[in-house]
């Protein structure tokens, strides 16, 4: 009665998605950064505005997303803009899987002490909401790459960490986990050879979805100012609407609005293989 | 364990939570390399002034003391004084919540509301072109900056229909100008609520009532249905959970109309795991709260934050970080006790 889940679907279109966007990161930044072809230099566009004057044209032939208030050309800023939110968003993805996962196996493993300290500390930093930390830390660490990072990564090390743990509790029981412990094996071996590769499929789902929120996390810091300052030749989508925000009224709704949707199918495309993968990988949903 | 004995408990639980959050806290801010006096007045300043001004605020001491006075402070509600204006954080913190408070109810209803039903609609239309199309919607909206969709909202129904010379909603604030709810007399006590569509009906006003609905209705549809996704989410796959078991069959086998089995069988049995979503997810809210504000120009605590940060103001943002944390953990905790007292099930 029932029809095969549509779990696999999304982890191929999330795929794909992902798989196009990262792949114009890459080839735009190196393309940019080479020199070989970026048509329109935001450092250039400026001197085609006369001062003072607004220059966000609106989308024609020759623009065909149109102009930001500094004449450059908004269909370009979606091709070019998304390397710093990805760099991020895999930096802090990176450094949670590092932190909470260890932490989590550890906690889950010896229980005791050590684990309900660091259960409470990491419930404490759950139960915060995210983006409030993310802002405090930002605000003190001051902006980067690798400071927003670490702001984002703090907030959500903890979905790792529980888990992680929560799987442990349970797998450490089995007696696959009892055989290699009789047979002698050291604790690291237990822990990272036979209990976490049984782990690892909850790992990716919620690795997934947090690389969205961590974009998401990171698009919001910058709407607040509190974003990569940008530098260089590549434009970001975030400060796209960060700066679009101050052309509001004047109607120039392209400058922002392209940008934004470059931000929803990066975010998207993420949560759909995380819910995906979620869907063929657990049997209570997969119907 | 009684029920009783499970309150208590889990409110002593709370407590080493927020001692922890506010260490944490203290620690990014006060203790992270930079100086929050530095950073707030910039280098140009002269040393002595700078010295001043940490004598005002308790900075001149050593961080343990520091760290006693603030954890002093906070038990009796003082947030310390703010950098920008020698004012003291926790007033301004008060002044500026209710506001906060007002969008984030009209969210959640709206977020529920719009959760909810297309959940319970998909669930019946399980793996079809509804299911998927719902479910297509529940992934945009959980994907969508909440504040890249205020900005569309707001153009959409605002900015546009004003450049054709229609007046359909209000951009931003609270309610048109210099006109804010004063509340009403009850028996001798004033109640004033700061809740502006809740002081208009006190203070028996229609037209203030109306004005300040309208002015809510883009920034809670904002807030709202960028939450929506995940109750979208609970709520259909609990409601095929539900929809598969035999009392569910057994109803359908009796007679009973679709839609009574959907909802009062269905929805019924699903509305507990909606309400520990609900929970989680409000943190969520006030982080969506922060932008939403922002984006409206509403004058809450997501509006107090930005202004902090952007005058960075330390003393400010640590206040209203660590008021947030608060605001959550009593929110969880409530939302906990509520669960135990509404699932029989639970053994403590």
């Amino acid at each position: 009665m029932r029809k095969e889940g549509a779990g696999g679907k999304m982890v191929v279109l999330g795929s794909g998605m992902i798989i196009v966007l990262v792949t114009m990161m890459v080839l735009t930044t190196f393309l940019a950064y080479s020199g070989i072809y970026y048509p329109y230099n935001p450092n250039l566009a400026a001197v085609n505005c006369a001062a003072g004057k607004l220059c966000a044209v609106p989308p024609s032939p020759k623009n065909i997303m149109g102009t930001n208030q500094l004449g450059e050309d908004i269909f370009t800023h979606m091709l070019y803009g998304g390397s710093t939110m990805i760099q991020v968003a895999i930096l802090s993805v990176l450094i949670c899987l590092a932190v909470g996962v260890p932490l989590g196996l550890f906690a889950g493993y010896v229980s005791g002490l050590w684990d309900r300290a660091a259960s409470l500390a990491m419930d404490s930093l759950y139960a915060f909401p995210g983006l409030v930390l993310a802002i405090a830390i930002a605000s003190v660490l001051g902006t980067g790459v690798v400071n927003l990072a670490i702001s984002i990564a703090v907030v959500y090390i903890p979905s790792y960490f529980r888990v992680v743990r929560s799987q442990v509790l349970s797998l450490k029981e089995y007696p696959f986990v009892e055989a290699v412990k009789v047979a002698g094996a050291r604790t690291p071996h237990v822990l990272f050879r036979q209990i976490l590769p049984n782990v690892i499929p909850s790992i990716a789902v919620i690795g997934s979805i947090n690389v969205a929120d961590a974009v998401l996390t990171e698009a919001g810091l910058t709407y607040l100012g509190l974003g990569v300052p940008l530098a260089g030749v590549l434009p970001d989508w975030g400060w796209d609407i960060y700066y679009g925000k101050t052309l509001f009224l004047s109607g120039a709704w392209w400058a922002w609005f392209f940008p934004g949707m470059m931000i929803v199918l990066l975010a998207a495309g993420f949560t759909l293989i995380g819910e995906g993968l979620g869907e063929v990988w657990n049997p209570k949903l997969r119907r | 364990m009684g029920l009783k004995a499970y309150v208590a408990t889990r409110a002593i639980l709370t407590v080493p939570m927020l001692v922890i959050l506010t260490t944490i806290v203290f620690l990014i801010v006060r203790v992270l390399p930079g100086d929050p006096v530095l950073l707030h007045f910039g280098k140009q300043v002269n040393p002595q002034a700078v010295e001043q001004v940490r004598h005002i605020l308790g900075m001149d001491k050593p961080i343990h003391l520091q760290y006693l006075d603030y954890m002093a402070g906070l038990l009796r509600g003082n947030l310390g004084i703010a950098f920008s204006n020698y004012q003291p954080v926790s007033e301004q913190i008060f002044s500026a919540f209710p506001a906060t408070l007002e969008l984030t109810l009209y969210s959640i209803i709206v977020a529920v509301l719009v959760g909810v039903l297309l959940g319970a609609r998909a669930s019946s239309k399980y793996a079809s072109v509804g299911d998927t199309s719902i479910r297509a919607f529940g992934i945009v909206s959980y994907a969508i900056p909440v504040f890249f969709l205020g900005l569309i909202l707001q153009y959409l129904f605002a900015i546009y229909p004003n450049e054709l010379g229609h007046s359909l909603l209000p951009a931003t604030g609270r309610i048109s100008a210099g006109d804010a709810p004063q509340g009403g007399e009850f028996f001798g006590v004033h109640l004033q609520t700061g809740l502006y569509t809740v002081d208009a009906l006190l203070g028996g006003s229609l037209s203030q009532f109306l004005d300040a609905a309208r002015h809510l209705v883009l920034p809670s549809l904002t807030l709202g249905i960028a939450l929506s996704g995940v109750f979208i989410r609970i709520t259909r796959s609990n409601m095929v959970d539900v929809l598969g078991q035999d009392f569910v069959t057994a109803a359908r086998g009796r007679g009973l109309k679709e839609r009574t089995v959907l909802y009062s069988y269905g929805l019924r049995n699903a509305l507990l795991p909606i309400l520990t979503v609900l929970g989680l997810q409000f943190a969520a809210l006030l982080g969506g709260a922060i932008l939403t504000e922002t984006t409206f120009a509403w004058g809450g605590l997501g509006t107090y934050l930005y202004r902090s940060i952007e005058g960075y103001d330390y003393t400010a943002i640590q206040g209203a970080v660590i008021f947030f944390g608060l605001l959550v953990a009593l929110v969880s905790l409530v939302i906990d006790v509520l669960y135990a007292y509404l699932d029989p099930r639970i053994k403590y």
